[in-house]
């Protein structure tokens, strides 16, 4: 017996016993699968929320305390009087 | 824009419950064949099918040409895969198989391969990276499956839960 008559035997044997499908399976996999959707998208708009809540943030901040102003040196005293 | 996401989504419901009748009957079949169980008291191959059509309903937009039976099928085998890691990882029970089942007398991972391989007739690279194997493993689990399958009585001794350890 070689390799081909053995593998279609294992597939004959495969074949046999066909499993009737049960009547609600598709009405089942669009309500699950709809929740699927609908959990990503909400997963989607919260993200976005988030990102633009940290844009406006960041904005707010950075209007405010100007960070790329060069900050008053701390070590060097104001020169005066010369 | 409400009007084309409403006929978008008409036209999916209508191309999915296609897509369900077609192809349904024969991935109950493949995941019966999974999970060892009777044609007709397969509970666990109904929890394995379920979530993978709801995948493949949940992917449907962003298949892109992709069939969505090897989606569905993928999920199948993945899900599958993982269910027994942990089975044998020691959490969950232990299932027998049903004695009416073809494939009672394999191990979970060489029902895996035997179905993807000869039954659903991925090529062998694609089993192996389907399944995080190197290509030969993938071979020699199959040819292992198909002796225990035409000849019982041989491989008794060596199988069981360790059919990693099998010699060959």
């Amino acid at each position: 017996m070689n390799r081909a008559e053995r593998e279609a035997a294992v597939r004959r044997i495969m074949e046999r016993a066909a499993a009737p499908v049960p009547p609600d399976l598709h009405a089942e996999a669009v309500r699950r699968g709809e929740r699927l959707l609908w959990r990503r998208r909400l997963v989607h708009r919260v993200l976005w929320l988030l990102a633009c809540a940290a844009a406006v943030a960041f904005a707010v901040w950075a209007a405010r305390t100007h960070p790329w102003v060069e900050p008053p040196s701390q070590t060097t005293p104001p020169i005066s009087g010369w | 824009m409400r009007d084309r996401q409403v006929s978008r989504g008409a036209r999916r419901a209508r191309e999915f419950e296609a897509f369900v009748a077609g192809a349904a009957g024969r991935l109950l079949h493949t995941a019966t064949l999974l999970t060892a169980e009777a044609p007709d008291a397969n509970p666990r191959a109904r929890r394995l099918l379920t979530p993978a059509l709801a995948h493949t309903y949940a992917r449907w937009e962003r298949l892109r040409g992709e069939d969505p039976y090897d989606c569905a099928r993928q999920y199948l085998a993945t899900r599958f895969a993982r269910a027994t890691w942990h089975q044998y990882a020691g959490l969950g029970r232990a299932r027998r198989p049903d004695p009416r089942s073809p494939l009672a007398a394999l191990a979970p991972q060489e029902r895996l391969v035997l179905v993807l391989r000869l039954h659903e007739g991925v090529a062998e690279e694609q089993t192996a990276v389907l399944l995080g194997l190197p290509a030969e493993r993938v071979r020699t689990v199959c040819d292992r499956a198909v002796a225990g399958l035409l000849h019982p009585a041989r491989p008794a001794a060596a199988r069981g839960a360790g059919a990693k350890a099998a010699p060959w």
